[in-house]
């Protein structure tokens, strides 16, 4: 029974690991990204993977009690609003005009011809 | 030590994040940061908490994301059509395509 919690713990410890890592360079590619749509991918990045592995870790590090529904109560819910919020702030952001700098992205608009 | 790991890159990020809130050039670079931002605090709340043994805070962590999305959709849909409430015009939307 002993071991078996330390196996957990030890994968616990790997997934806290691996979910601050990827908040880490979701927040340096939100930083330093050129571009507008290049920044709204690196942030997703935080949004998806590094919620999800941290509170996998939290949730394991937890067992099965109160906490741990919490737990996935906050989980599932910013894995549903993550998102949504990334596309409204996308589909705001092309509604108001701005468009990628990269001249090889098609903007879908036949007229819109790039050179 | 590990809590101590996540919660001192989980305070990486956030500082990285609001330099990027501060000198964002556009308007949505600004709304991004912003909603990062409210992610990284829940999973700060999260992990303080666990950094303590006291994970009591958890409540606080889901209805701060509970207000951050709503804070969100409603700064979005201000900048669009001016209003919170009941909007009164459409905008014009010449520059729309599809």
């Amino acid at each position: 029974m002993s071991e078996y919690e330390g196996i957990l713990q030890l994968l616990s410890w790997v997934l806290i690991a691996g979910g601050t890592f990827f908040v880490v360079i979701g927040a340096i590619g939100t930083l330093r990204f050129p571009d507008f749509w290049a920044r709204l991918h690196a942030a997703s990045v935080t949004e998806s993977a590094g919620v999800i592995l941290l509170l996998a870790g939290l949730c394991l590090h937890a067992g099965w009690t109160l906490v741990s529904v919490k737990l996935i109560f906050i989980g599932l819910f910013l894995f549903i609003t993550g998102p949504t919020s990334t596309h409204a702030i996308a589909n705001a952001a092309l509604v108001s005009g701005l468009r990628p700098k990269s001249q090889s992205v098609p903007t879908g608009n036949p007229d819109e011809h790039q050179p | 030590m590990i809590f101590a790991l996540a919660t001192f890159g989980i305070l990486l990020a956030m500082i990285l994040v609001l330099i990027r809130l501060i000198k964002g050039p556009t308007l949505y670079d600004r709304v991004l940061a912003v909603n990062s931002f409210g992610t990284h605090t829940v999973l700060l709340i999260g992990v303080v908490g666990f950094w303590n043994g006291r994970p009591d805070f958890l409540d606080i962590a889901l209805l701060y994301a509970l207000i951050n999305f709503v804070g969100t959709i409603a700064i979005l849909k201000f900048f669009r059509y001016r209003a919170i409430g009941d909007v009164m015009w459409t905008p014009p939307q010449k520059d729309e395509d599809s």
